[in-house]
């Protein structure tokens, strides 16, 4: 299982921390309900990832959205 | 020198020379909406010598909810005329140069040059982008901070790192919050921990933002300092 953590206004709804069973970014993408477009910033543990890296079992992914307003 | 009476709080948590020292400096505050009017309000009063901002907009309705320069008189007003007269009211020790401009990357540099720091206070991420790069290319640090509903994030740029790239990616325009809104409590937050930031700087403390961002959830009331 794939550790996720999410941030920001991807955590309504789903929470803050959550395992997803998913071969990479892509998928957890799919499974958690995420526009790929909407993703500022994906990090597999602690470092800047692709949606496209293989993930293995206790990865941790973390994944923000943008946020802008001043 | 005798640090003056309506400093005298500041003392304690700064030092008197410090005090002193920022009577000084020049900071440069892009935006005055929600984050620009508390950022520009806590240096005035915080005693920064020189205040530098730039805004193009007028106050609406809709800036009512949270940005502390907009009263129901000011509608219709351009936001850096209320900003100079709250300003002055408030410190009319320190020098002011607020002008109706957009940041632009023509004149980007320009806005900045002679600026000891940076406070991002603006609402477009396109526009952070640009004042990151003028930042890199004239040599000044930037602190950088946005906010989003319940949400919100600070960062410390120094001129070597790329963080507002690694922040926002290939993204554009407005991030989230376009959806979500924004209510008073996340500006005002978000706006102290910029200016806290900016103060260590100026007065020459570490930062401990730098290479890294501060992610607010006041919903949760989870804070989190994750490298970047």
């Amino acid at each position: 299982m794939i550790e996720v953590r999410l941030f920001a206004t991807f955590r309504e709804n789903r929470g803050k921390k959550i395992q997803v069973d998913a071969k990479d970014g892509n998928e957890i993408l799919e499974k958690i309900d995420i526009k790929k477009e909407d993703v500022a910033i994906f990090l597999i543990n602690g470092r800047d990832g692709s949606l496209d890296t293989p993930l293995k079992d206790e990865d941790i992914v973390s994944i923000f959205p943008p946020v802008g307003g001043g | 020198m005798e640090v003056k009476e309506r400093y005298k709080k500041n003392i304690g948590t700064i030092t008197e020379a410090e005090q002193e020292s920022l009577k000084t400096k020049k900071v440069f505050v892009a935006g005055l909406g929600g984050l620009g009017g508390y950022i520009c309000e806590m240096l005035a009063r915080m005693g920064v010598g020189h205040i530098k901002a730039i805004d193009c907009d007028v106050f609406e309705e809709s800036n009512l909810n949270r940005q502390i320069f907009s009263t129901e008189k000011s509608l219709g007003r351009a936001k850096t005329e209320m900003a100079k007269k709250r300003l002055k009211e408030i410190n009319s020790s320190i020098s002011l140069d607020i002008k109706n401009e957009r940041l632009e990357e023509i004149n980007s540099r320009e806005l900045i040059n002679g600026c000891d720091i940076i406070i991002d206070a603006l609402d477009s991420i396109d526009t952070r982008l640009i004042l990151a790069s003028a930042a890199k290319d004239m040599n000044i640090k930037m602190v950088h901070g946005a906010i989003c509903g319940w949400y919100g994030q600070v960062s410390v740029i120094f001129p070597e790192d790329n963080t507002l790239k690694r922040i926002y990616g290939d993204k554009k325009g407005k991030g989230q919050e376009k959806s979500i809104g924004n209510p008073p409590f996340t500006p005002a937050l978000v706006a102290s921990l910029e200016v806290a930031e900016a103060v260590k700087i100026l007065i020459g403390r570490e930062s401990s933002l730098r290479n890294k961002i501060l992610l607010i959830d006041t919903l949760l009331q989870d804070y989190e300092v994750v490298d970047i």
